[in-house]
């Protein structure tokens, strides 16, 4: 079990940087999640952190030692990669104690671990059979089983839902967990699907562009986004962006949207631009007719206790998640009314968020 | 409405009168591609007055007079020598006593076929090993200037290889190469690496470079991690690059007929030279053609499932 500390981690191949000064610490034990769009720089991390790719500048630390250049066979971590990478031309037993086999181990011990581990990921009676003909979901297993049976100090899991189809997905990513909750391992866990972020994270890591914009719990990226692209890309359907007139004073609480005047947290920073950005969740807007932005429906959704009603309004269209109980009609102008509690403001040039009451008590 | 089809078939069914077809066609190739082969082993068989004989004759007494001339070299003697000799103390003393002529000891068949063995599988396994880890290293590493690297080598089969046959024969000379088996060996490998190189490397591209990182990981150094992952799974396209490289090596004339002569002297230069009585010993040529082809019928028989693999490889993904 380890701390793994990442201190202004850069990575370039020639003029492309895919990593760009990336400073985190993965504390012991937790469960962190690194998210983003593919192309976002969070495998190329993990494979450094892994020692299958030396960064070009930063240090890695595994407990305090300094790992950055230090083989991958040498940091006693454990790896999962996104298509298993289990040996054709090995059994499943042959394939979990390939771990072991390098180290020298009794064959007594090796034959028990592998036991042990497979009886831990229910797959004890296939072990002597041939990966070839086995189940996506137990291929998983044994891939994980290579993985754990090393006891290794972390385990880096690059993508390991993502060849799974979408109903087995959600139930290895349970098994996962309760694997994660025995085991106990610091585990970092790559993925591009927000829900398997938030399912399963202590923390996320949300990257984008090679840069770390944000690392916080998951309800804490979801309610308090500190940039544009992590409140858009958190949620589904997306946050509903709106421009305002800019210019924010500290203390301010109102904000003028598409001439409208809309309460939003008292901010405790000052805005300077002609334009802001205001940042409201589908389920922030409400619909009434006392709203003070008014629209027309455009499209209805039915989500069985819920709907999803896409509203044009002036100053732009905007999803709204209603209970089904309300009934609306295409065509019907409606008004909408915001949850000013939740509102998030943005300076488009910067794309952060501008600091208000809603960040006051955040965990970081 | 229009009437449902009698039959519902679907696009990638092949129809009865197609298979059949497809069954003559691939049949009368075979026949046209095997009549040759036929016609050697049959040669191999006949006895020499049957093997000139016209019109060809396709049923004959079978005899092993063409191996027996084939492994011995003989002295043509007056029936009253023989005579004088007492019984034959052999089957093929007697065969060839028959024509008489009085056996004086083996041929060079039997040497001049150990030195194709030992070049041609000699010279393959050196062409694939080196293959194999250029094909490994430009697959996996970053090489300066890979690209040019690759072509140098592929270029090297551009020129018709007996262009460069006099150049050669006078570097062999010099370094004393010419005539050895060595010489040969390295000869043959360096006309084969390319090919190999550039096959290997094929499907080396093909296995995903995870099964060796996740060795790398594991605790195994980059030469275990290819011995235990990648290695294995090359099986199939080593067994297709041998098999190329092996029947260039084997069937190679016109360096060998150059390059050796006396010491190192393969099969197919030798062949050509057996001289009978009057002329060529054709059911002679028909039998040492028919020992030549079989190494590589029976290496093709034996890896025939793993190159089968390898031609279709990366037609199918796993």
């Amino acid at each position: 079990m380890a701390e793994i500390r990442v201190e202004n981690l850069q990575k370039n191949f020639g003029d492309f940087v895919a990593v760009k000064q990336s400073s985190f610490t993965i504390n012991d034990g937790e469960f962190f999640v690194m998210l983003g769009p593919s192309g976002c720089g969070k495998t190329t991390t993990l494979r450094m952190i892994a020692g299958l790719e030396m960064p070009t500048e930063g240090k890695i630390y595994l407990d305090d030692e300094d790992v950055t250049f230090l083989p991958g066979s040498r940091r006693d971590i454990a790896f999962v990669f996104q298509l298993f990478a289990l040996y054709p031309h090995m059994n499943v037993r042959r394939n979990i104690d390939f771990p072991l086999r390098i180290q020298r181990l009794p064959r007594k011990e090796i034959r028990q671990r592998t036991q042990e581990v497979a009886e831990m990921l229910r797959i004890d009676h296939l072990l002597n059979q041939p990966v070839g003909g086995l189940s996506s979901g137990d291929r998983q297993r044994v891939a994980l089983g290579r993985a754990i049976i090393r006891k290794a100090k972390a385990f880096l899991l690059d993508e390991p839902l993502g060849a799974l189809d979408a109903e087995f997905r959600d139930l290895m990513c349970e098994e996962l967990l309760l694997l994660h909750k025995r085991v106990s391992a610091t585990s970092v866990y790559v993925t591009h699907d927000q829900v398997e972020a938030m399912l399963m994270a202590d923390r996320i890591c949300v990257m984008n562009n090679a840069e770390v914009l944000q690392i916080d719990a998951p309800l804490e990226i979801y309610e308090r986004p500190k940039t544009k692209f992590v409140a858009g890309f958190i949620g589904t359907p997306s946050m509903n962006f709106l421009k305002a007139k800019g210019s924010l004073a500290p203390g301010q609480s109102e904000i003028e949207v598409n001439g409208v005047s809309v309460k939003i947290p008292k901010t405790h920073e000052s805005l300077d631009n002609a334009e802001a950005i205001v940042g409201a969740r589908p389920e922030h807007l409400s619909l009434g007719d006392d709203g003070s932005l008014r629209g027309e429906v455009f499209a209805i959704e039915y989500m069985g206790a819920r709907q999803m009603v896409t509203v044009d309004t002036e100053a732009g269209r905007l999803k709204v998640r209603v209970p089904n109980t309300i009934k609306v009609r295409y065509g019907e102008t409606v008004g909408l009314s915001f949850d000013s509690e939740k509102l998030l403001v943005f300076n488009p040039e910067t794309d952060k968020a501008v600091n208000s009451t809603l960040f006051d008590g955040a965990i970081s | 409405m229009t009437a449902a089809p009698d039959k519902a078939f679907s696009v990638g069914t092949v129809s009865a009168r197609s298979k059949l077809i497809a069954a003559i066609l691939v049949t009368a190739y075979a026949l046209v591609a095997v009549i040759p082969l036929v016609w050697i082993l049959a040669t191999g068989f006949k006895s020499p007055p049957d093997s000139i004989s016209y019109p060809p004759k396709v049923l004959f007494q079978p005899t092993l007079e063409g191996y027996v001339n084939l492994f011995t070299s003989r002295t043509r003697q007056t029936p009253e020598y023989i005579k004088s000799l007492g019984p034959p103390k052999t089957w093929y003393d007697e065969l060839a006593r028959k024509r008489n002529m009085v056996i004086s000891g083996p041929s060079r068949f039997k040497d001049r076929y150990l030195n194709s063995v030992i070049i041609g599988f000699g010279s393959t396994f050196l062409a694939v090993f080196l293959g194999t880890l250029a094909a490994y290293g430009f697959s996996r590493f970053k090489v300066p200037l890979k690209d040019d690297l690759l072509f140098f080598i592929l270029s090297t089969r551009m020129m018709p290889p007996i262009a460069v046959a006099i150049p050669i024969f006078l570097m062999y000379r010099e370094i004393g190469l010419s005539d050895t088996a060595l010489g040969m060996i390295l000869l043959y490998t360096a006309v084969n690496v390319s090919l190999s190189v550039w096959l290997l490397k094929g499907f080396v591209d093909e296995i995903p470079k995870e099964y060796e990182e996740a060795a790398l990981v594991d605790g195994y150094s980059r030469l275990q991690a290819f011995v235990k992952t990648v290695l294995p799974q090359m099986r199939s396209g080593i067994a297709a690059t041998s098999i190329f490289c092996l029947i260039f090596a084997w069937n190679e004339y016109a360096f060998a007929l150059l390059l050796t002569s006396g010491q190192a002297q393969t099969a197919p230069p030798f062949i050509p030279t057996i001289i009978g009585e009057g002329g060529l010993d054709w059911p002679a040529v028909g039998a040492g053609t028919t020992l030549f082809l079989l190494p590589i019928v029976i290496f093709t028989v034996l890896l025939r499932n793993q190159l089968l693999r390898g031609i279709t490889f990366g037609a199918v993904r796993k």
